[in-house]
């Protein structure tokens, strides 16, 4: 999500699952969506039944989606940068790329500051000692006026396109294959279909999942992919797109409600050097750097203000700052995403811990690590279905056999756990958030069992608990609690239908707000989400829709459930036309403009604005989209770095091997192995017949997948001796796992730096509690993170492997 | 006249998820259990008497190209029914006006003759019960309006449901746009050994139905074709001396005691 926003000005799945139905190409790379969305996978098939869709799958393994698609090529974990940016180089030289667009709609005509550069694997500005970047020359050069200075013809030789033909050279077929492990002949197969997409009259889409997240460089190589869309003219574009598929029914809502590491709408956290309101919205309001830039963050006060009188009422005034002075603030400098956060825990410097609807045993990294940082820990509360892997985490040693045997004796373990029954998505109400960001109502189907209650309501009986004793008691810091506003019907419980209207926002006669529009800096408005506003007007609950019209004719149905923003079902589509409004391809334009109005799909662009009057990337204070993103830490322009465990140097500088800026942990169980001792690149994933860690409790998935296996290449079976069904020992650094071997030619030993290369495949679902049980496939998972997003590495890391 | 029905298995999109293995499940009550690891993603290597939809899975080298292939199994509802053929107990195997062939457990003896009769190896006899089963095409939901569960889960549309000549229509035309679009030896398998089948399979690949686990060429063993042609009346014989010794047994040791089903 982060490089989306960076690129595109919001981070989302562009499009939309129905839209993939218009898509001539469909690339689908980091992700297995026949496995891992097979619903979703609908609108694949249907584009491929209709239009006769070209599926192009690129992954380690030769795996469901692969088994439909209409190309396949083999690939090493960790090596998406260099396949993509390969990719970028052949629509170059091959003169594939979409001119007219990229001119437009894109930053390639912007010139960039003398002294920018890219040397042996470091871009300029580089800070060995600190190892942090100076990222001043990566800016525009100024034209004096604060705005950035452009050459249409894109011939300038600092200008970005020009910047970027440069940085790719390097991209050749053949280095590409030497460092992914494929043949430059299976490359340039794929490269010709997906680069087919060029023409104005042809749109590809973009398919992936956790296979791109989860890498130290996730959020480079998903910067590059949007790169090659915006080469390609596919962004805004009906069948286009960079589209993100969300791995839980609403992953995505707590994304944008602000449960990762920002504010609900995508608004930032504030630091701790933003001392008042107004130093906050200096910080982050951005100023526009072209002059028909829209803009549109510069509302960000509006956004901000009527999230503060959403949160704190009548004690909200403009006297106060809103309230401002309530929220939490985080250190300057400090990162407070999954690792940091764990790492602080480990190191003993965290007391308690919530954790609703996540097993960090389970699904964190380095499992070892985990069990010992909650052990750390003076008291633990676990809201959940089932007892999970981290409410038993202190019984591990015995629960967990042989794999935890050298973990401390429940006796040892101080933390207090509390358990608490949750009512799960079937027994309560609500919206979900889909991928396409479709705020779907539903209706609790069944009450909950027994004592288990819905999480609004543990959360509010906590939150009135604990305000209860500041009341009494006092204490270091009781106003955010004491002003906090809490006007429910039941306060013990509130009603997610009014929780709901007040995301949504009203004014201060308690008028439902129709939309962001509307939202004032002046205390006016209360608004617990922007992007979420008009999802409960006046007019009602808009989430609730199930109208099946569809207009356009272009799957867009807009009053099916509501889409934020505004109802917008393809993200940027001002961008699907040219300098005058027409559609590339007129055919597939979602949005026209007939002279006096923009009609369709609800415009990415002001109403009735002409087409000159803004650039069609209004998030961005471009007003075009960026092939050259400054705010992403290690370069504007994606590089290929190796995983932090790799069983080669990096072909392409030796000595800048993995991502110079990737977070890495220092202590006693943050081990990082080499190649020598363990020389087989493994990844994880999940199972079409699983949930996560959550039907291991369910007899359906036991029967259709109840065995913990290994995926073995056939000839490196051979060569150690191993049959279908032999048990196997997978080692890392870590840890361990043992279970049988599935040996299969759908894993194929790859050739790299001359060397040949055997990849592991691991699925996970399987811990010590449930009605399945097996081995924690984190234990072998190492503790490295992507630097811009916090997510760990899982995809691509080295093991050893031994029959048992 | 009621239109016979049928099942379209477009095997080109399927993607082997198994939501219709567990709509075969629950719909029809059977219980689920713990597999045992063989190596594979198939949930099990053969249907079974509470096991009757069963996604096969295998892996082929076709023209040098990798092939993972996934092809729904179960009851064909074949138009010539080997299994009615074999069928010694009347009333035990159907066939419904529909077309659908249907087991009366009832009447069901669990002598295993259909499992001999069927050229698609389809039934299965339950050793707890002494009774043969399989797919029944939801005969209960068709009967009431509905599609089969197999057919209302499939999130790919791989799965149709309708009357047999509009799906014969439909999946000789998928066929032909398939060799249009090169796959030259794309086309629809029907059985023609057993009269034509009620689920018709396309398949990329029809010159080599087998990889897909389907039969080549799929007959009825002609031991159960004599047996119901110009040997009927041996096989009456058989039957009647059967039904003699059942009642001799009768005699000898009593009624077999159903108080189970009362219970229920």
């Amino acid at each position: 999500m982060a490089s989306l926003a960076a690129t595109f000005g919001r981070g989302a799945m562009t499009n939309g699952w129905t839209d993939v139905v218009n898509a001539d190409v469909i690339l689908v790379m980091g992700g297995n969506p026949a496995e891992n969305h097979p619903v979703g996978f609908r609108f694949v098939m249907e584009a491929r039944r209709r239009r006769k869709a070209k599926l192009v799958s690129i992954d380690p393994r030769f795996n469901r989606t692969a088994a439909v698609s209409d190309c396949y090529v083999p690939m090493r974990a960790g090596t998406d940068i260099a396949f993509l940016g390969g990719l970028i180089h052949y629509a170059l030289e091959n003169k594939l790329y979409h001119a007219d667009y990229i001119k437009l709609h894109t930053n390639a005509s912007f010139l960039v500051k003398e002294g920018f550069g890219f040397e042996n694997g470091h871009f300029s500005g580089w800070n060995a000692e600190k190892k942090t970047y100076d990222r001043s020359t990566w800016q525009y050069e100024s034209d004096g006026q604060g705005f950035a200075k452009v050459d249409p013809t894109l011939e300038h030789p600092r200008c970005v396109f020009q910047l970027m033909r440069k940085h790719y050279e390097r991209y050749t077929p053949e280095a590409v294959a030497n460092i992914a492990g494929c043949s430059a002949g299976e490359f340039n197969r794929a490269a010709a279909i997906i680069c087919s997409t060029g023409r104005p009259d042809k749109s590809g889409t973009i398919l992936y999942a956790l296979g791109w997240t989860q890498h130290s460089h996730a959020v480079q190589l998903i910067h590059t992919a949007a790169m090659l869309q915006l080469l390609l003219g596919n962004v805004g574009v009906p069948g286009g797109g960079v589209n993100a598929q969300r791995g839980h029914a609403n992953i995505k809502g707590s994304t944008d409600m602000g449960s990762w590491n920002n504010l609900p709408g995508y608004l930032r956290l504030p630091r701790a050097n933003h001392t008042s309101l107004d130093e906050f919205l200096k910080a982050n309001t951005p100023k526009p750097l072209r002059p028909n830039s829209m803009n549109y963050w510069s509302n960000t006060p509006k956004f901000m203000t009527s999230l503060l009188k959403a949160y704190y009422g009548r004690h909200a005034a403009r006297k106060n700052g809103f309230g401002y002075h309530n929220l939490p603030k985080i250190g300057e400098s400090d990162n407070n995403s999954w690792g940091f956060f764990f790492d602080r825990m480990h190191k003993g410097s965290i007391e308690g811990f919530l954790s609703f609807g996540m097993n960090p045993v389970a699904n964190g990294p380095n499992t070892p690590k985990m069990l010992d940082a909650l052990s750390k820990l003076k008291w633990m509360i676990v809201v959940e279905n089932f007892e999970t892997e981290t409410a038993a985490f202190w019984n591990a040693k015995k629960l967990g056999e042989k794999y935890y045997s050298s973990f401390i004796d429940p006796a040892g373990i101080q933390t207090e756990v509390f358990l608490l029954p949750a009512a799960c998505f079937a027994e309560k109400d609500g919206a979900f958030v889909n991928s396409s960001r479709w705020l779907q109502w539903k209706s609790a189907a069944v009450p909950p069992p027994g004592e288990a209650k819905p999480d609004q309501e543990i959360i509010a009986r906590l939150f009135l608990k604990v305000r209860e004793l500041y009341e009494k008691e006092g204490g270091k810091a009781p106003q955010p609690l004491l002003q906090m506003s809490w006007d429910y019907a039941n306060p013990l419980s509130p009603s997610l239908e009014e929780v709901a209207r007040e995301v949504n926002g009203r004014d201060l006669a308690g008028k439902q707000l129709n939309g962001f529009g509307e939202l004032k800096d002046d205390g006016s408005t209360a608004c617990g989400n922007w992007i979420y506003c008009g999802s409960w007007p006046e007019a009602g609950n808009m989430m609730a829709r199930r109208g099946q019209e569809d207009p356009t004719g272009l799957g867009l149905f807009p009053n099916y459930a509501w889409s934020w923003p505004a109802n917008r079902r393809i993200l940027y589509n001002r961008a699907a036309s040219d300098a005058g409004g027409k559609g590339w391809d007129p055919q597939r334009t979602s949005i026209r403009w007939d002279g006096v109005r923009w009609t369709g799909d609800t415009p990415d662009y002001k109403a009735d604005a002409k087409p000159s009057d803004f650039g069609a990337f209004i998030m961005l204070p471009e007003g075009v989209a960026k092939l050259f993103a400054a705010d992403l830490l290690e370069g504007p322009f994606p590089e290929h770095y190796e995983p932090a465990e790799s069983p080669v140097p990096n072909p392409l500088h030796k000595e800048v091997s993995s991502n110079p800026l990737a977070s890495v942990f220092q202590g006693a169980l943050d081990k990082l192995g080499s190649a020598k001792d363990y020389p087989y690149v493994a990844i994880t994933y999940r199972l079409t017949e699983h949930f996560h860690y959550w039907t291991k409790h369910m007899h359906a998935s036991g029967e259709l997948q109840s065995n913990f296996f290994v995926e073995v290449p056939e000839e490196l079976a051979r060569e150690k001796g191993i049959k279908g069904g032999d048990f196997v020992r997978v080692t890392s650094a870590r840890g361990s796992v043992e279970g049988p071997a599935l040996v299969t030619r759908r894993i194929r030993p790859l050739k790299v730096e001359g060397k040949t290369i055997y990849q592991i495949g691991i699925p996970i679902h399987w811990g010590f509690v449930g009605r399945v049980r097996g081995p924690l496939v984190n234990n072998l998972t190492p503790s490295v993170y992507d630097p811009n997003s916090g997510t760990p590495e899982y995809k691509g890391f080295l093991v050893n492997l031994e029959k048992v | 006249m009621i239109e016979t029905v049928a099942k379209l298995v477009d095997t080109t999109l399927c993607i082997g998820c198994k939501a219709c293995e567990v709509a075969c499940q629950e719909w029809n009550d059977q219980e689920f259990t713990t597999g045992v690891f063989r190596n594979t993603y198939q949930t099990l290597p053969d249907l079974a008497p509470n096991f009757w939809n069963l996604i096969k899975f295998s892996e082929h080298d076709i023209n040098g190209e990798q092939h993972w292939l996934m092809a729904k199994y179960q009851c064909m509802h074949c138009a010539d029914a080997g299994c009615i053929k074999a069928c010694p107990a009347p009333g035990a195997i159907v066939r419904r006006p529909n077309g659908i062939v249907d087991f009366v457990h009832e009447n069901c003896i669990g002598c295993g003759y259909c499992i001999t009769g069927c050229p698609f190896d389809v039934p299965r006899l339950s050793p707890k019960t002494r009774k043969v089963y399989k797919c029944t095409l939801c005969s209960d939901r068709v009967a009431a309006g509905l599609e089969p569960a197999c057919i209302k889960t499939c999130p790919t549309n791989c799965l149709t449901f309708g009357s047999r000549n509009d799906l014969k229509f439909l999946a000789e035309k998928r066929a032909e746009e398939l060799r249009k679009d090169g796959l030259a030896n794309a086309g629809v398998y029907d059985g023609p050994g057993v009269g034509g089948t009620n689920v018709l399979y396309v398949l990329k690949h029809a010159d080599r139905p087998q990889d897909y686990g389907l039969p080549k060429d799929p007959r009825i063993p002609w031991t159960v074709s004599l047996w119901k042609g110009p040997l009927k009346w041996l096989g009456n014989t058989v039957f009647f001396g059967g039904l003699l010794a059942a009642l001799v047994h009768y005699i000898k040791v009593g009624p077999k005691e159903a108080h189970d089903e009362a219970e229920n």
